[in-house]
């Protein structure tokens, strides 16, 4: 449905923001490159196509929402606001750094651009809920989108949101599942498992699709097919954990570990290799 | 005597005609809140989401991020205990406009026992960077508090009883966030009390005035910003008395204690020393944990013979 043109673009994109994730983290020298990586794509389709924004004015309220609860995520939320003009994209150096107002978990308060304060992992969907709650109350057409890793959903507040979501007949909510399989202490269904998780959340009242979350064209067309049929919906997006960097893919030494330099360049080396690709 | 709680829903109703952006939550205990009553005359603005009550913060914030003014409530120990995470990370911190008002804070919720009688919450709620602490002493002041946090841009947090109270201010218009309230002068003592502990505190000045002993009674709704010109004032009587239905740790007490800085004066703090409470009879328990007119006359006068 998407046109070739539009889905190269947002490629081009994915990789610019992937290439500012390593970038960030490794100059911080601390951070979550693993989990950034794997919603790079989404990031990018949702900042370059999909969402209804304006960074002259990052309180409009019509606007759509964003909801990074998986907080952890947010250098690919901050590299994507940078590149749609929200702040200048020099300030990504300055991440986690001291007296800057890039915090290593998004902050709305310091961060324009950010909807919503995050870092304690399960309480996004609530917030997500609250405000589409006020978008059906004040009769607005904007729509609130929700990122939530796969590790994520094993917090009992989830299921209090998505309960709430479904009750409230939220058809403006959209919530991505992050599902790349790895959480910090090894794979989800090691863990504590989540599976059958598609069935979990339509037993919830959802709208539930499956999608390649590295699939850009997949990814368009899937928001652009969305029901309005009086329930939230969320797409389960299957993704690799430190999606582009070779090294990263599949990893769980990367969740939370910034790459050393020789690492770092590596890294660069690959996403710059990959956009050269591209162009031919 | 008068409820809090039904003073809060009437004061919530008036607020809700003269504020559309008013929202009011709950997590099922509606009809003991007494929320249920304005969700009754605004069922658009009334949301029970159940069992749920982390949900229900998280849902305050997101709606508050769009302009609302939310009054989220439920009982003071899942209020703030269940809920702490939630609040300090989507409410505190983004300092978004959400009023939680808990009922049934303290010992006087009587059978339901310990697992039900908060008495950490204003520790808990005043450790919290942004977050306003507030308890009325009776139904006046309640009325009084709604319209005054729904006016003040960020969040508050208030604490109620369960219980009907005595009466101590018959006209309206006192309160303001951040004043404390020198309800008797006196030279010889201070006694700082806050929420259901100030009837106590005026009783506690009558029966030392008996015996001659020249109590000033403060009344201290807004435990954070806590007013420091009257602690100032306390203080020149050399002898403070805090008294709170609440642990020691952490609430009024401290509140002052921190208020005088470098330089303080003797102090005492009546409150609940250091443990759980237990089933009974309001009064019973009230009487058990030292938190009678009485006992503070006691203490004041033995701070007062030294
Ligand atoms: C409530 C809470 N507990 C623990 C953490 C620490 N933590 C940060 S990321 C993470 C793992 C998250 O796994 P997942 O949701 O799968 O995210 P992803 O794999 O996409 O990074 C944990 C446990 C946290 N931030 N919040």
């Amino acid at each position: 449905m998407h046109d070739e043109k539009l889905v190269k673009e947002i490629k081009k994109n994915a990789l610019k923001i992937r290439k500012l994730i390593v970038e960030s983290i490794y100059r911080a020298g601390s951070g979550h490159p693993g989990g950034s990586l794997s919603i790079a794509d989404i990031i990018a389709c949702l900042y370059f196509h999909e969402m209804r924004y304006n960074p002259e004015n990052p309180r409009w309220e019509d606007r759509d929402r964003l909801v990074l609860s998986k907080g952890h995520a947010c250098p690919a939320l901050y590299s994507a606001l940078a590149l749609c003009g929200y702040f200048p994209v020099e300030e990504l150096k300055n991440l986690r750094k001291t007296g800057h107002f890039l915090q290593g978990h998004p902050c709305m308060r310091k961060v324009p651009g950010v909807d919503i304060s995050t870092g304690s992992l399960g309480h996004g969907l609530s917030v997500a809920v609250g405000m589409a709650l006020a978008g059906k109350m004040d009769k607005k057409d904007y729509r609130v989108f929700a990122i939530l890793g796969d590790g994520e959903v094993q917090e009992g507040e989830i299921w209090e949101a998505a309960n709430s979501a479904s009750h409230f007949k939220l058809d403006n909510l959209i919530a991505i599942l992050d599902r790349n399989g790895l959480q910090i202490d090894g794979p989800t269904e090691e863990i504590m498992h989540i599976e059958p998780i598609a069935w979990r959340w339509s037993a919830f009242g959802w709208n539930v699709i499956e999608i390649d979350g590295h699939n850009i064209k997949e990814i368009l067309d899937t928001f652009h097919n969305i029901k309005k049929n009086e329930k939230p919906t969320i797409i389960i997006a299957h993704t690799i954990k430190g999606k582009g960097v070779s090294f990263m893919e599949g990893t769980l030494s990367f969740h939370g570990k910034a790459p050393s330099k020789e690492q770092y360049i590596k890294a660069m080396s690959e996403l710059e290799q990959e956009e050269r690709e591209l162009d031919v | 005597m008068r409820n809090l709680r039904d003073a809060y829903s009437s004061a919530l109703i008036e607020l809700g005609y003269k504020n559309k952006d008013v929202v009011v939550l709950d997590a099922d205990l509606a009809l003991s809140t007494k929320t249920k009553r304005f969700g009754t005359v605004f069922p658009d603005r009334f949301f029970d989401v159940g069992i749920a009550e982390a949900n229900m913060m998280g849902i305050a914030a997101g709606l508050a991020t769009c302009g609302k003014i939310v009054f989220a409530s439920t009982f003071a120990v899942f209020a703030t205990g269940r809920c702490y995470d939630a609040i300090r990370q989507s409410i505190a911190y983004p300092c978004l406009n959400v009023k939680i008002v808990a009922t049934h804070a303290g010992v006087s919720v009587g059978g339901d026992g310990a697992s039900h009688q908060m008495l950490e919450d204003i520790a808990l709620m005043r450790a919290l960077p942004n977050m306003t602490v507030i308890a009325p002493a009776d139904a006046t002041e309640m009325e009084d508090v709604v319209p005054a946090i729904a006016d003040y841009h960020g969040p508050c947090y208030v604490r109620i009883g369960r219980a009907d109270a005595p009466v101590i201010f018959e006209k309206h218009g006192q309160f303001k966030i951040g004043k404390g309230y020198i309800l008797k002068e006196g030279g010889d003592i201070a006694i700082i009390a806050t929420g259901t502990m100030t009837a106590e505190a005026i009783k506690a000045g009558e029966i030392l005035r008996k015996e001659g002993i020249d109590a000033m009674i403060v009344h201290m709704p807004t435990i954070k910003p806590i007013d420091k010109k009257i602690v100032e004032k306390a203080k020149e009587t050399g002898r403070i008395i805090t008294c709170e239905e609440h642990t020691i740790i952490g609430g009024l007490g401290d509140a002052v204690a921190m208020a005088m800085e470098d330089d303080p004066v003797k102090m005492r703090r009546i409150g609940v020393n250091d443990v759980f409470g237990e089933s009974g009879e309001a009064n019973e328990l009230l009487e058990k944990y030292g938190l009678t007119s009485e006992n503070i006359a006691r203490v004041a006068k033995e701070m007062v013979k030294f």
